[in-house]
């Protein structure tokens, strides 16, 4: 069990990058943008089908970022220039990224077993410098040697790359630029009276949010050791339950504070599927339905507590009036005086 | 200073609703014109400042600001020289971002954005300081939510943003009209002070009277699309409500319908 835990924390970190990128759609541009299920695949395709060639596994990355750069832009494009509907023009998106996706990759699936990847050169790296036995040691020592991971080297590597790129995000988004952007998603007419070009700060948006989503694709498929023509489907959605999770439970505070928030959000939402996949009667093809229903009940919870604190605050209320008009009217003071000292 | 050549416009051309919303508009505002606009509600009132803003474009005429012809050129670049407050007083300011975050952006207006810090150490300090201005203490609330502030704030904020970059043009649309009396007051001030500060170029359009008679050097009354009477600097200093009125009715031969006017 720790070690599926373990696991979960890996991929988990990696798929934060994703959930980084629709956080800038979904909530600081306020654009649900479905693109996300295309670009994901984008990534991994990409960085796959290069890294089959022969080309270095962490150039083949950079390649990976530059393409999901260039299909958020071009929804981008079809949104602001083609006033196309932003919904449909993520979904236009995503359905053309899926035959591109194909014609990248040439069939649907691309293996990278004994294949070198960025992942296998990190966890190389930690074996060499002695990092694997010495993690190890210490959770031998605290008796927990059963449950090992197989390198320390790729979670260790994951957590630099997303703090890395949650620090650029946040400091992206206090400069001049990232205030426009910002601006944009808040109130368009207010920023364009103040000469930011909206369209701009829309496909430069769209675009740097669907770099990040295919980034972490190509992790992801780099991690698995494969990618896959369906590995995006309802990456939307885990995406929008890692920023809606991490957002209830961390706070948005700050906009440092709100990227923190996302990045916890995605590991907890990885651990969540890990542990319900472990149920019984559950099988692995039951995945996007767990996804579905722990979107459902982050969105409709917090109304619900909302609701039953209110009813109890009137319950409350009511029954201090019930007493109050019990009381004969000479008494009324007393009562009075008797609730006040209660509260 | 502001030139505007033959401005004519149609809304629904060729079908049953067709309207000319401005009719061969000619005005000019020197550097330095407070010029106030008043009229009925469909005369044109807006879609003039939507003309000069370039979130409209005209079928004929010019529109130029500082002898430039602006025309063609899209609302967001024409922003470098034009400050807006709009009626609404959230539609001047981002609520979710901060007093300082807002002010950074309205610092950017007439200089390109690049990825510099917006709020800087010395851009709190100037900030604080043109916020002192205002008198409401919101100097001592840079890092709050814009969200969290009241109307009457929210509008003295936006008032602001479109003016500390000194544009060379100020557009003013009905920027009271949603504001109880005391705030409105407290705008209409605002408002005087920082014009006269600047010496700003200014064009408000307002339904109240009184207000267009107590702002500005110039006045300008609107009727289907035309401009049915200018007033200038001279006769503008002993000019009463009930002349106007009458002036409309001389003019248009009927009442002028705007109970909102009056009452106002």
């Amino acid at each position: 069990m720790p070690t599926a835990v373990f696991g979960a924390f890996e991929s988990g970190i990696i798929y934060a990058i994703m959930a980084l990128g629709v956080y800038l759609s979904f909530r600081v541009l306020d654009f649900p943008d479905l693109t996300v299920d295309g670009s994901f695949v984008t990534g991994a395709a990409v960085s796959a089908t290069m890294i089959v060639s022969g080309v270095n596994p962490f150039i083949a990355t950079l390649v990976a970022l530059a393409a999901g750069f260039i299909a958020g832009c071009i929804t981008g494009v079809l949104h602001t220039f083609g006033k196309i509907n932003a919904l449909l023009s993520g979904i236009l998106m995503m359905i053309a990224l899926y035959s591109i996706n194909l014609r990248i990759m040439g069939k649907s699936n691309v293996p990278l077993l004994n294949t070198d990847t960025a992942m296998t050169s990190m966890s190389d790296v930690s074996n060499k410098i002695g990092m694997d036995s010495f993690f190890n040691g210490i959770f031998s020592a605290i008796g927990l040697g059963d449950s090992l991971p197989r390198t320390w080297g790729i979670l260790i590597f994951m957590i630099i790359v997303t703090f890395a790129i949650k620090f650029l995000t946040d400091k992206f988004l206090q400069t001049e630029i990232g205030l426009a952007i910002r601006a944009t998603g808040d109130n368009k007419r207010m920023i364009r009276s103040l000469s930011a070009n909206t369209n701009l700060t829309v496909i430069l948006g769209l675009g740097l949010s669907n770099a990040m989503v295919a980034f972490s694709g190509s992790l992801i498929a780099q991690q698995g050791g494969f990618a896959d023509v369906g590995m995006g489907i309802g990456m939307i959605i885990i995406g929008l339950a890692s920023v809606i999770i991490g957002e209830a439970l961390f706070g948005t505070k700050t906009i440092a504070r709100t990227t923190l928030a996302v990045i916890g959000g995605a590991i907890i939402y990885r651990i969540v599927v890990t542990l319900a996949l472990r149920v019984d009667f559950l099988e692995p093809g039951d995945m996007k339905l767990i996804t579905a229903t722990i979107v459902i009940l982050a969105l409709i919870m917090p109304k619900f507590i909302d609701a039953s604190k209110e009813k109890k605050r009137k319950a409350r209320r009511k029954a201090e009036h019930m007493i109050v008009s019990q009381i004969p009217s000479d008494r009324k003071g007393e009562a009075d005086a008797g609730i006040k000292a209660d509260s | 200073m502001l030139e505007l050549k033959q401005i004519h416009k149609v809304f629904n051309e060729g079908t049953p609703d067709e309207k000319i919303a401005l009719d061969r508009i000619n005005l000019t505002l020197n550097a330095g014109d407070f010029v106030t606009v008043i009229g009925s509600n469909g005369a044109g009132k807006s879609t003039l400042m939507n003309m000069i803003s370039g979130v409209m474009t005209p079928d004929v005429g010019t529109v130029s600001i500082d002898s430039q012809n602006v025309t063609p050129i899209s609302e967001y670049k024409r922003a470098k020289l034009i400050g807006r407050v709009f009626q609404d007083p959230m539609a001047g300011t981002a609520p979710s971002m901060t007093i300082e975050e807002n002010l950074a952006m309205a610092y950017s207006r007439n200089k390109s954005r690049s990825l510099r810090k917006g709020v800087t150490k010395k851009r709190k300090e100037y900030f604080q300081e043109v916020l002192s201005t205002l008198h409401l203490g919101l100097e001592n609330r840079l890092s709050a939510k814009v969200g969290l502030l009241s109307g009457g704030e929210r509008q003295a904020l936006s008032l602001l943003m479109a003016t500390f970059t000194e544009p060379s043009i100020l557009l003013l649309d009905e920027h009271t009209a949603a504001l109880d009396p005391a705030r409105a007051e407290l705008i209409t001030n605002l408002t005087k002070e920082i014009v006269e500060k600047f010496n700003l170029t200014t064009l408000m359009v307002t339904h109240n009277m009184q207000q267009a008679l107590d702002l500005g050097n110039r006045l300008i009354m609107m009727d289907k699309g035309q401009i049915i009477l200018e007033v200038d600097e001279n006769q503008k200093g002993h000019l009463t409500i009930e002349q106007l009125l009458y002036e409309f009715q001389r003019i248009r031969g009927v009442k002028m319908a705007s109970d909102r006017a009056l009452l106002s």
